[in-house]
């Protein structure tokens, strides 16, 4: 699990530095404080606006646009569950019932032990072999409620 | 060169594209290089890309003197006994016999396509430049770099190109107005953000044949005057994000990419960068935006980002296939690609076959195939068996197409004139268990969802959009409520500033209008 550093403003600062040559480069060093740090604290934002010299509500308004980018950190297990039309033609919607079900909240919610974040998501381009879930990274195929289940229990514990 | 022991050597391959992956093609590489290991067998395990044929997958294919053959699915606690029964000499007999497909190239899904795009996804080692050279890579691009930039884009022009990415603006005039744009700085742009459901043959290239976009991407460059170029991938993908990124880093030390490339005096890179999971990001301009490090906030057009595109220069944005047919239209000429096709749709599409469909993948052949070829000839009807009731095509914008009326010849214009949109050629199946009110009121939900929030009939139409169905399914003044249905697909048609609150009521309209049974009120929420 990712814990957040005790120093923030070097993290940042480091992070920016090393893509501040790109073209606008806020994506890019958004995605990798998210890699090191599991999300975007709300601390990091004035920080970012600093040192790129944006104002404070760009950077906000970035972060948040962005489903990517999370304000908390997620679960220790990520499930995405595709609910595009594809995978609704083979069950997708059965699928993300059962899921809610199975673990108690619903989709975009993380368990109460931090266990598991269930997100949608919409198409991870696996719709000939539907319905797909994405699992810490990893895509799934055919998938079916007890098979989803298992792979999930699996991989949390 | 070859020695003697690679000579002796037996080639398997197993697809390491992400659907593949998806049902296991990880743990049938593992068990096959184990189960060789442990049967004394030398063999050389390429991970290739997908041949297209997904629900084969995991597809294994041995190397034999009379070609490659194949067999699928192979799951991989079954690898110990097939290779017992003489999988890795391309045997067929006993237990091989129930997954043994025979000669890959020869199985009707393979003969009857034109691969262009795909020429090369399933054949080669993706990151070997080697057999990218081998298998034909970098003649496009080399004939361009012989040639005078405004005969290139004459060129492409001549072939009849359309951006593939939905919207089918003829690629050709588009390079001449970047080409003949004002400005020393220009950049060409890949759209890669293939978010539309039922598409994903963006990705099977670019983790199957990356050096071909690269080389579309340079070839693009050189003929407008643009010495940098950007791939905006979404995030969902990060698969072929690895592919692309390990395939411009190859590039890059071949002289493919850098300054002066292949020689020729002409500069030019590429960057990748990764989306942040928001759908509208495949909207040209949003992109732009995106790339740019900003929200994807729709910019109004024009300006048209051919003229002002990103960070306000002349930008050439493409999709990924159209960038990948350029080198196939570069090497074999305009004249020979505008050969293909029907009407003003010249060349090849990539179609995917997806949702509920028994042979789902992709499907590459000349424009004019009928949707009822690609849906039950080759994809075998439903996958559950039960009749195909409706089809999706062109993404989550695109209208819903009865089952009864497949019977429509595949092209831009022939689309056109049935109220359908070809759109990127995904084509999503669904069978008779499907609610169409419900598939109406996803759309609106979707666009909710998405829509970048600029304009009012998107931000705000979208939802009224899935109250309304709501009233209607619920049996509240039904026919007010169709009318008024009715006002705001129009309203959100003429008034949104781009496709995604523009073509929203696409599918909803042609829901209502070949579905109108699923609108009536339901008994179980009328009673409340």
């Amino acid at each position: 699990m990712k814990h957040a550093t005790d120093n923030l403003p070097e993290l940042v600062h480091t992070v920016v530095d090393a893509h501040r040559h790109l073209r606008g480069p806020l994506l890019v060093i958004l995605h990798e404080l998210q890699e090191r740090l599991g999300y975007i604290d709300a601390d990091v934002v004035p920080l970012l606006a600093q040192e790129l010299n944006l104002s404070r509500a760009d950077v906000h308004g970035v972060v948040t646009f962005y489903r990517d980018f999370r304000s908390e950190p997620a679960g220790r297990t990520t499930v995405q569950l595709c609910r595009a039309e594809a995978c609704q033609s083979v069950g997708a919607e059965q699928l993300m019932s059962a899921l809610e079900q199975a673990l108690g909240v619903k989709a975009g919610q993380t368990t109460p032990d931090g266990a598991t974040t269930l997100d949608q998501v919409f198409c991870l381009g696996n719709c000939a072999l539907g319905p797909s879930a994405s699992i810490n990274g990893r895509v799934y195929g055919l998938l079916n409620r007890d098979r989803l289940v298992e792979l999930v229990r699996a991989e949390g514990s | 060169m070859i020695t003697r022991t690679e000579f002796a050597m037996i080639t398997v391959y197993v697809p390491r594209d992400s659907a593949a992956v998806s049902v296991g093609a990880d743990e049938v590489a593992v068990a096959i290089e184990r189960e060789a290991a442990l049967s004394g067998t030398p063999i050389r395990l390429v991970r290739n890309g997908t041949r297209g044929m997904l629900w084969l997958e995991p597809l294994v294919e041995i190397e034999t003197p009379a070609g490659r053959v194949g067999y699928g699915p192979v799951r991989a606690d079954r690898v110990g006994d097939l290779v017992a029964a003489g999988l890795l000499d391309g045997g067929t007999d006993g237990r091989l016999s129930e997954v043994a497909l025979g000669t890959v190239a020869d199985l009707p899904w393979m003969r009857d396509q034109q691969r262009l795009c795909l020429a090369r996804v399933g054949v080669t080692d993706p990151v070997s430049p080697d057999d990218y050279v081998r298998h034909g890579g970098l003649a496009g691009l080399r004939r361009a770099l012989a040639m005078e930039p405004a005969d290139v884009v004459a060129e492409v022009t001549e072939s009849g190109l359309r951006g593939r990415g939905g919207a089918g603006f003829p690629a050709g005039i588009k390079w001449k107005t970047v080409a003949q744009a004002p400005g020393a700085q220009k950049f060409v742009c890949c759209n890669a953000d293939e978010g539309d459901s039922g598409t994903f043959a963006d990705r099977i290239v670019m983790e199957g044949d990356p050096f071909s976009l690269l080389e579309g991407m340079a070839i693009a460059g050189y003929a407008v005057g643009a010495s940098e170029g950007y791939i905006y991938l979404r995030s969902e993908y990060p698969d072929a994000a690895a592919v692309t990124g390990a395939a411009i880093e190859l590039a890059r030390t071949r002289g493919w990419l850098g300054p002066n490339i292949l020689g020729s005096g002409f500069d030019f890179d590429i960057h990748l960068r990764i989306g942040g999971g928001a759908y509208i990001c495949g909207e040209e301009t949003s992109m732009l935006e995106s790339l740019e490090g900003k929200r994807g906030m729709v910019r109004a057009k024009p300006p048209i980002p051919a003229i002002t595109g990103l960070f306000g220069k002349p930008t050439v944005v493409n999709n990924v296939l159209t960038l990948v047919s350029v080198p196939a239209v570069l090497a074999d000429g305009g004249k020979a690609y505008a050969a293909m096709g029907i009407d003003r749709s010249r060349g090849t599409q990539v179609f995917q076959l997806a949702g509920n469909i028994a042979r789902g993948g992709v499907f590459e052949t000349a424009f004019g195939i009928s949707l009822a070829d690609l849906v039950n000839r080759y994809g075998g009807g439903t996958r559950s068996g039960r009749p195909v009731r409706a089809v999706q095509v062109g993404g989550p914008l695109g209208a819903y197409i009865p089952g009864s009326r497949l019977d429509l010849a595949t092209g831009y214009e022939a689309f056109d004139a049935a109220g359908a949109m070809l759109g990127h050629g995904g084509i999503v199946v669904f069978d008779d268990t499907v609610d169409m009110a419900a598939m109406a009121r996803f759309a609106f939900e979707f666009c909710a969802e998405e829509s970048c929030g600029k304009c009012t009939p998107c931000r705000v139409g979208s939802v009224r959009g899935a109250e309304v169905i709501d009233r209607i399914v619920g049996g509240q003044d039904p026919d007010g409520n169709l009318a008024l249905l009715g006002d705001l697909c129009e309203l959100m048609t003429e008034g949104s500033l781009c496709a995604m609150g523009g073509l929203t009521p696409n599918p909803v309209r042609s829901a209502l209008l070949h579905f109108p049974e699923d609108f009536s009120p339901r008994p179980e929420e009328t009673t409340r």
